[in-house]
């Protein structure tokens, strides 16, 4: 297991899904190739930008929430033992049973133990970014337990047997047709004469769930706050699939990163406004639901919340890293970036993609894995802009590219020597000049106007880039003429 | 061997081994005024979800009821006042022990009252007081007809908060329900009610004898 700062151990590096097989710029080679996928998301992040802005502007106090909200969780970040000791007091006070977990093994272990200890062979799931973390359906399925998913787009993604793209909408990758093929194969009894009409299809899902709801013993479920004054869970969410899962079944498991705590109900007030028109560009979203331990004669008898470090502590340990844990899932950095909109979600290898991914996961995972994520950006800022709790995202990225350079000596030594050789190059006009005069060489190395490779040791460079080819005449030449 | 739990709370303390003194909490954002939240507002933002809206005097509420549930096999909360129901024709299943989930999936209707209603968000909480049913009698029905009284109803989210019980469980219903899941298209009707009537209650002129009566009481 690697380990960062002070050997503090990262995530379970080889269970649940927080980095890829390959490198970003490998896999983003994919998405940025699939005219249909970036068509899909093209279309599909402009409409949610264009609501996102519609109802921030209507708020004329958003940038006072924004910093509170920054405050809060920096707040919660510095004070982290003691809110955490404060809500497991307040929610076993409350009737449930709160479970520590190191890891994505050991938290799939317990909620695995969990599940046994009902008898039950199957788990209705809400939408939860945790469980996707550590695999935790994976783990369920190897012990024998079937765990449906409710939510829409990850009901797509399971029977697709995909993966996920986005935090908000795992299956936003793919368009209507392309859902209407999946049920048509994928769900048991789907009508053939099914239509791709998202109303059409949303009710194919209504129907193939109702049966699975009513007959759940036990359900694992997420959450978005959890809150250290009073022990409350609180989720968020459009479809009603969490009511379900949060109050038919006898059993309700929730898996909660520690940095989900916010300090008091009250502050609740800033989340709630942040949250829903930073993700789904609403006013509120359709649903929320706020649980405090058991409620005799309604919903669960028997709660319990599994709370899972997983690397979170690792970047905790970072003072120039550790706000990416102020993070709130909103999923607005991913639907303003550049580089999200055409390498799409899959090429980021995590189920934490885009810009707040870029930052999350290798964090999580600690050196050795994502090293390739910080580099995914063009720096341009507009995941800064949107993020509702202020994480400086663009510096945070320039920070994690030093830590990757300095993790790789060779990389370091190239980068260092190619940048001293070009201030060296810009110190004198003559040499300035010849080399300009040099680059024209380059035209011989284009095909249409693009480079797509150098030789090494610039190959480095045209790895991950095309060039353009360079102009037959500099300015400096062209200047000169006149 | 250390329990996960003591391993955890090391690592936070081995982590914020530099102390860090983040910026104060300034709650320079808009708390509401606590006055009353607007009828017509909370109106228009429900329109908004594409729920339906009933604005009536308290006098006219039962004929309104009756109107919503006409024809219909309506799961009624403990606690809702019979009152408003004298006019429905229809069946009225009162909730209790014997009712299942089973059971209110083949019904068509649910009543209930709220707790609060926020006006600027459209959101109407329910925490299970009288008249507002455990969280599965609100669930399953795909029909929900929701009575919020004037005085319920508050300005913002933060006033809300303030209102309610964290103890309690709560729902908060913002419209039908929904999902963007598909090409980020707003879809109404999925899991929960596909359906959702709210009928707006405005305050009554209060009779003078009674509020002489209230000023003169202990407090």
């Amino acid at each position: 297991m690697t380990s960062v700062f002070l050997g503090i151990p990262t995530a379970s590096p080889h269970t649940g899904r927080l980095h890829g097989e390959r490198s970003f710029p490998d896999a983003a080679r994919d998405g940025v190739g699939d005219a249909q996928l970036r068509r899909n998301l093209g279309a599909a992040t402009a409409t949610i930008r264009a609501k996102r802005a519609g109802v921030v502007a209507e708020v004329p106090d958003w940038d006072e929430l924004r910093v509170a909200g920054a405050a809060l969780k920096d707040d919660v970040l510095a004070d982290l033992e003691r809110y955490l000791v404060q809500f497991e007091e307040q929610f076993t006070a409350r009737g449930g049973t709160v479970h520590w977990a190191r890891d994505a093994d050991e938290a799939n272990a317990v909620v695995t133990a969990l599940v046994q200890a009902t008898g039950a062979r199957e788990v209705v799931k809400v939408k939860s970014m945790a469980t996707q973390e550590i695999g935790l359906n994976e783990a369920l399925a190897a012990a024998g337990i079937s765990a449906f998913e409710t939510d829409l787009a990850e009901l797509i993604v399971q029977l697709g047997d995909d993966l996920p793209s986005h935090i908000l909408v795992p299956a936003i990758h793919r368009n209507r047709s392309e859902v209407r093929e999946i049920f048509l194969r994928a769900m048991p009894g789907a009508d053939p004469a099914l239509s791709d009409d998202p109303r059409a299809l949303a009710e194919a899902a209504r129907t193939h769930l109702r049966r699975t709801f009513l007959a759940a013993q036990v359900a694992v479920s997420g959450a978005n706050f959890g809150v250290a004054e009073t022990g409350t869970l609180a989720v968020v969410e459009s479809e009603g699939n969490g009511r379900m899962c949060l109050t038919l079944p006898r059993v309700l498991i929730t898996v909660m990163g520690i940095e989900k705590l916010v300090p008091t109900w009250q502050d609740l007030e800033v989340f709630l406004q942040l949250l829903p028109r930073s993700s789904t560009g609403e006013r509120m979203n359709p649903y929320t639901s706020t649980w405090t331990g058991v409620t005799p004669g309604d919903g669960p008898q028997e709660v319990h919340v599994v709370l899972l470090d997983n690397g979170r502590t690792a970047t905790l340990a970072d003072p120039l890293g550790r706000s990416a844990l102020r993070c709130i899932r909103c999923s607005a950095c991913l639907n303003v970036c550049p580089v999200y909109e055409r390498a799409g979600g899959h090429a980021y290898g995590s189920v934490y993609p885009g810009p707040i991914g870029a930052v999350l996961s290798p964090q999580l995972t600690g050196p050795g894995f994502n090293s390739t994520l910080p580099f995914a950006s063009t720096l341009c800022g507009a995941c800064y802009d949107v993020c509702p709790v202020a994480i400086d995202l663009p510096s945070m990225l320039v920070h994690l590219r030093e830590k990757a350079v300095d993790a790789d000596p060779a990389g370091h030594a190239a980068e260092r020597l190619a940048l001293r050789a070009v201030a060296w190059t810009m110190r004198s006009p003559w040499r300035w000049t010849r080399a300009l005069r040099g680059v024209r060489a380059g035209r011989l190395l284009a095909r249409r106007g693009r480079i797509r490779a150098l030789p090494f040791p610039l190959s480095r460079w045209t790895a991950t880039r095309d060039l353009p080819a360079p102009p037959e005449q500099s300015f400096r030449d062209w200047w000169a003429e006149r | 061997m250390t329990s996960a739990r003591d391993e955890v709370l090391a690592r936070v303390r081995a982590a914020l081994g530099d102390r860090p003194a983040p910026e104060p909490v300034v709650r320079s954002y808009d708390r509401g005024s606590g006055r009353a939240g607007s009828l017509a507002l909370l109106a228009e933002r429900i329109e908004d979800y594409r729920a339906r809206v009933h604005v009536v005097a308290e006098a006219d509420l039962p004929a309104a009821l009756a109107r919503a549930l006409r024809g219909r096999r309506t799961v009624v909360p403990t606690g809702f006042p019979a009152a408003w129901l004298a006019e429905v024709e229809g069946e009225l299943v009162p909730d209790g022990a014997d009712v299942t989930a089973e059971l209110l999936d083949g019904l068509d209707s649910v009543v209930s009252t709220c707790q609060v209603a926020i006006a600027e968000t459209g959101t109407v909480v329910l925490d299970g007081q009288a008249g507002q049913g455990r969280r599965v009698v609100t669930l399953v029905p795909d029909h929900h007809v929701l009575v919020v009284r004037a005085e319920q109803v508050v300005e913002d989210v933060p006033q809300a908060l303030a209102r309610l019980d964290p103890v309690r469980p709560q729902t908060w219903i913002s419209g039908p329900s929904a999902t963007s899941d598909i090409e980020l298209q707003r879809v109404e009707g999925v899991h929960g009610p596909r359906r959702l009537e709210v009928v707006l209650v405005t305050a009554a002129p209060e009779p003078v004898a009674a509020r002489r009566g209230r000023a003169a009481g202990p407090g």
